[in-house]
This record gives C-alpha cells, structure tokens and sequence, in this order.
C-alpha cells in the first residue's frame, strides 16, 4: 500500500460521492420543497442510462448522446410529475414511499421490456478513454476525472441557480413557506414541476455518467437510491450544501472503507478473522455511520430551517 | 376501545377466513391442487409479519421501512444453527426469538429518537445493514443463500412433534397466526395499547400526562420485531433455505404493502392484506411474465384511490 494507492482512491470515493450528489440533489430538492419521499428518483436515472446508450448508438458520437438525453430525462421527469407525482403531494410520507415503490416496479418492468434484460454499454471516445499522469506518479482514467469535473461543474451551476437567480429565489422561498410563495402569485404547480424536472435531470445525467462504467441496467437505481437517501438524511433533508458534503463524506467513506477496512482490521485481528469481517464491515459502513450521525443529530449535519 | 371498533362484516370475514385456512389442506387434495397448500403456507407466513408489523405501522404511526430485517434474523438463526448441527426445536426457536429481538431493540433504540422521514430511513438503513450482513457471510451462503437440511425436531420424552409433515406444519403455522392474532388484538385493546396508539395521535399530550412514552414505543417495537422473526422462523422452516433475499429492501417494502392493502390499524386487515398481494401476484404472474408492469401501476392507483384498504371496503372503522 503506497500514498499514491490512497490518494487513486480517495479519488475513487470522491467520483462516487459526486455522482451521489447528483442523484441526491434533486431527491433533496423535491423532498424539501414539495416534501415528496421519492423511491422513483433511481428509476429516472436508470432511464436516463438507457437513454444516453440508445442516444450515443445513433448519433455515434458520445457527447451528442448526452446532449439528447439530457432533455429527454426531464421530458420523462415532467411527464412522470404530472401524470403521478403531482397527486401525492398532499399524501403521507407513507402512501409515497408505497406509491413510488409501485413506480419503481413499472419502470423496472417497463426499461426490460422496450431494452431487453441484458443492459447497454456506453462505448468511450477515445479522449476519454485514456489515462492521466498525476504527480506523485499516479495514473488515473480520464473518463473517471471527466465525471468529477463535469459533477464540479454541475454543483457549482446548481448553488448559483439556488443563491443568484429568480427561480432559485422561488426554490428557497418554496422551500421555507409554500403556501405563502403561492398566496403572493407565483404559479406553484408550474414551479414545483420545474423543480421536479431539474431534479430528474440531474439524476438522468448521474446515470449517463456511470453507464460507461457499469453499464446501463435494469434496477441499477435501487441500491444507488438508498445510497442517496442515506446521502440526504446526513446532509439534512433539503439542504443542497448539507446534501454535497455528505455526498462525498459516503463517497470517500464507502471507498476507502472497501480498500482499506481489511488492512485495518488485520492490525487487530488474525488474517482470516479481518479477511471474514471486512467485506461485512466495509459493506455496513456508511449505514452506521448514518446511525452514529442521526443518533447525535436527529436532523442530519444541516438541518433544514423549519418556518 | 375504539381500536376495536370493527363491523359485524368484518367479523365475518375473518372467520370465512379461519374456515378457508382450517378448509384448504382437506380440500387443495380433492380438487386435485396441493399446490395450494404450499401458497397458503406462505399467505398465513406473511401474514403473521404483517400483523407484527401492523402493531407499530397501524396502531403506533411508526412507518417502518426495514421489518423484512426481522424476518431474516429469524430465518439465518434457524439456518445457521442448522448449519452448525443444533436441530432441536426448544434450542433454535428461543434462540432466533431472543436474536430478532435484540436485533430491534437494538435498532428501535437508535430510529426512535428520530422521526418523519428520518424514521423511515433509518429504519430502512439498518435493514440493509443486515442484509448487507447476509451477502457477505461466505460461510452461510452469502448471496446464494443456504439450504436448511432438517426442519427443527421437537421431541420431548416419547413424543414428537414431526414438522416435515405437510399438514402438521400447515395447522402449526395456522395455530401460530391465530395466536399471534389474539395477541395483537390483546395489546391493541390494553392500557399499553391504548398509550401506543395515544402517541400516535397526539405525542405531545401523551407526554405531557406523564407517559414516558419513548419507553412503550421501543417496547412495541420490540414486541413487533419478534413477530417478524417468528416469521423468519417458519418461513426458514417451510422453504428450508434462507438468503439475504428474504431481507433485502423490496421485502420491506411488500410488507408495508400489505399492512396498507389489508388497512392499516385494522386488526384483521393485514392477514386480509397478505391473502390479496400473494394471489394477485400468483395470478399476475401466471398471466405474464411481465407482471410487475400491471402490479406497479395498480400499487400507485390503489394509494391513491383507496382509503383505509380493504378493511375500509368492508366497513371496518380505522382504528382511533
């Protein structure tokens, strides 16, 4: 093991913890203003992944896949919004847990259907498909480095929107008083799809950036999804700061713990008592790091201002 | 108490039920379908979960995302003292018991100090700690799940309680469920109840007469958690193999499902619950392989379309 090893995977964790923020930044964002629990939200980035495979072996080209398939997730984030979601608003956290569950089990079913069970790849252009020298003599993938500068890029897009503009103005406003935003004539409805679209979005992108990776599959949402709950219930629900910060606390955390965990454990334990326990632990991790958090903070690290 | 509030048709319903279930091992053979035998193992299986999970859900408003966690701990305690050679039924069952137990307790201690949707999470993260837990225990089986060679013995002196018979095992699972019933029932009609379901409407006023009510809160979470694993064990026992699937969070979330399809805070209501999801899902399943895509609609449609579930159609008032 060698600093370069660690710093390659710390690297590692912070790419997933970006790709995470992605995903939970419109969970957060739907959750806090329309408080709306929504299990679906990995269903959108799983078709997001369909999308951009299917976009990227027309056109050819990958850049142009993406550019597609970015408005075709928020035309599928709108449509799912109004078609089932709108209605839900007013609901318990229960009947949407169970309604978008249900969701989840249509999309599912759906993507197997139109894409057949077997998952697309998502082929690299050849710049991307390289690899970068970094100092210290480490060698990383470029497309990896590609997912965390584009993520970077999109956080910091996403924090201007919110503080600087108009709209971001009525998000934070919705945020701490619905009623009130709508008792002053803004259109509501119209601002919580376009909330709900921007969230799609960016979990539809989340899910084009990994398919190249990991293919894109059907059910790849699930165990991602609950990654990003765990992501936003640390972050406290609605914060988009609280939500990157814990995005690549888990990030980091769950990847490092994966490398490293083992090693650990051997300075405690025989080789074959740290070799059983740290797959177990490491896979447990962020979970109990979720339980340390909520049981000192019940709210998560920034908990929402409640008005 | 007005939790038990419940219409003569209710009543009547259940006990349709009981006969059904009393019914179905001496008629399944006469028309020539066993099969039916084994889906109402299952059926009267998920329905004990559901009444377990139905005391906290329905009665305590404390929307548990994780209880297929439960379930599994009952289940890997069986395998895994199978695995280790321990059969005897008056060893295992206490054991498994006593290990979903601590398991909620454990994990009710921590998830009730929070609330909302935070509950719901945490509820639903430490599940997949467990499960997590059964994906990587190599040496039982980790993804692929283990087989369970012998059912539990329970032999005392001459006599002995033979449960790879079929039908033993049916009336022993039917037996189980009625009594796991009347004991919800039970509690639900108790002073303990009564402060449960108190919380649920109105935490602060419960608190403010005095009533530590964390305390009753954990300890209906406890009481629910062991009838999961209850569960957990029959079901080890029926299928004789358990894999992390039996605990993965789809699991959790048909459990939900059937507490919420049967009426939540219905005594009755889960076991009606646990009837209609595992035949409408055999029958969707017989008609397509594709049955989710009709299911998942019919999930989303039924929340919003349907109040108080079925008991609400029969008439049963909800509870509180």
């Amino acid at each position: 093991m060698t600093a370069a090893f660690l710093i390659e995977q710390a690297l590692n964790g912070f790419q997933l913890g970006v790709l995470l923020f992605l995903l939970a930044a419109g969970l957060t964002l739907v959750f806090g203003i329309m408080d709306l629990v929504n299990l679906a939200h990995g269903s959108v980035y799983m078709v997001g992944a369909f999308l951009a495979a299917t976009f990227v072996q027309w056109t050819g080209s990958f850049l142009l896949g993406i550019v597609l398939a970015l408005p075709a997730t928020l035309v599928v984030g709108i449509v799912l919004e109004v078609v089932a979601l709108r209605t839900l608003y007013a609901r318990g956290h229960m009947d949407q847990v169970l309604a978008t569950f249900g969701l989840i089990l249509f999309f599912n079913e759906a993507v197997r259907l139109v894409w057949g069970p077997a998952g697309m790849a998502i082929p690299l252009p050849d710049f991307l498909d390289a690899t970068l020298a970094l100092p210290l003599g480490i060698v990383y993938p470029s497309y990896r480095m590609f997912i965390i500068v584009v993520g970077c890029l999109v956080a910091f897009g996403l924090y201007w929107l919110v503080a600087r503009t108009r709209l971001g103005m009525l998000i934070r406003a919705g945020a701490s008083n619905r009623e009130m935003v709508g008792a002053l004539g803004v259109d509501i409805r119209l601002l919580f799809t376009a909330v709900f679209g921007i969230g799609a979005m960016l979990a539809g992108l989340a899910g084009m950036l990994v398919a190249p990776i990991n293919q894109a599959q059907v059910g790849m949402g699930e165990e991602i999804l609950i990654l990003a709950f765990v992501v936003i219930v640390i972050g406290g629900i609605g914060s988009i700061r609280g939500a990157f910060i814990a995005a690549i606390l888990i990030g980091v955390i769950d990847t490092l713990g994966r490398s490293f965990l083992d090693v650990l454990l051997l300075a405690v334990l025989n080789a074959n008592a740290a070799e059983a326990a740290g797959p177990a632990l490491s896979s447990m991790l962020i979970y109990v790091l979720m339980a340390a958090i909520l049981t000192f903070r019940p709210q998560g690290l920034f908990p929402p201002r409640s008005g | 108490m007005i939790g038990l509030a419940s219409s003569r048709a209710m009543r009547l319903v259940a006990i349709s039920v009981l006969l059904l279930f009393i019914a179905v091992p001496v008629v399944a053979p006469l028309i020539g379908h066993t099969f039916y035998v084994d889906v109402f193992v299952r059926i009267m299986i998920w329905s004990i979960a559901a009444l377990g999970l139905n005391l906290i859900l329905g009665f305590g408003g404390m929307v548990s995302f994780g209880h297929a966690a439960y379930i599994g701990v009952g289940g890997y305690a069986i395998g895994i003292l199978a695995y280790h050679g321990v059969d005897n039924g008056f060893i295992q069952w206490p054991l498994a018991l006593a290990a979903s137990g601590l398991a909620a307790m454990v994990f009710g201690a921590i998830s009730l100090r929070t609330r909302g949707v935070y509950f719901i999470m945490i509820t639903l993260a430490f599940a997949q700690m467990v499960y997590f837990l059964g994906v990587s225990a190599d040496t039982y089986g980790s993804n692929d799940g283990m087989t369970i060679w012998n059912r539990s013995e329970f032999a005392l002196g001459g006599t002995a309680l033979d449960l790879s018979d079929g039908t033993l095992f049916y009336y022993l699972v039917l037996a189980i469920l009625a009594g796991v019933f009347l004991l919800v029932r039970r509690i639900v009609a108790s002073r303990f109840g009564a402060v449960i379901q108190g919380a649920r409407s109105n935490e602060t006023r419960m608190q403010a007469i005095g009533v530590p009510v964390y305390r009753y809160r954990l300890a209906a979470f406890v009481i629910s958690g062991l009838i999961c694993g209850l569960a957990g064990i029959l079901m080890a026992n029926f299928e004789k193999f358990v894999s992390p699937d039996m605990m993965d969070w789809q699991s959790s979330g048909v459990l939900m499902f059937m507490v919420i399809l049967g009426g939540m805070g219905s005594l009755f209501g889960p076991v009606l619950g646990a009837i209609a999801y595992l035949i409408l899902s055999e029958l969707l399943s017989n008609l397509t392989e594709h049955w989710h895509i009709i299911f998942g609609p019919f999930l989303v449609l039924f929340v919003l379309f349907v109040r108080g579930g079925l008991a609400g159609l029969i008439g049963e008032q909800r509870a509180g």
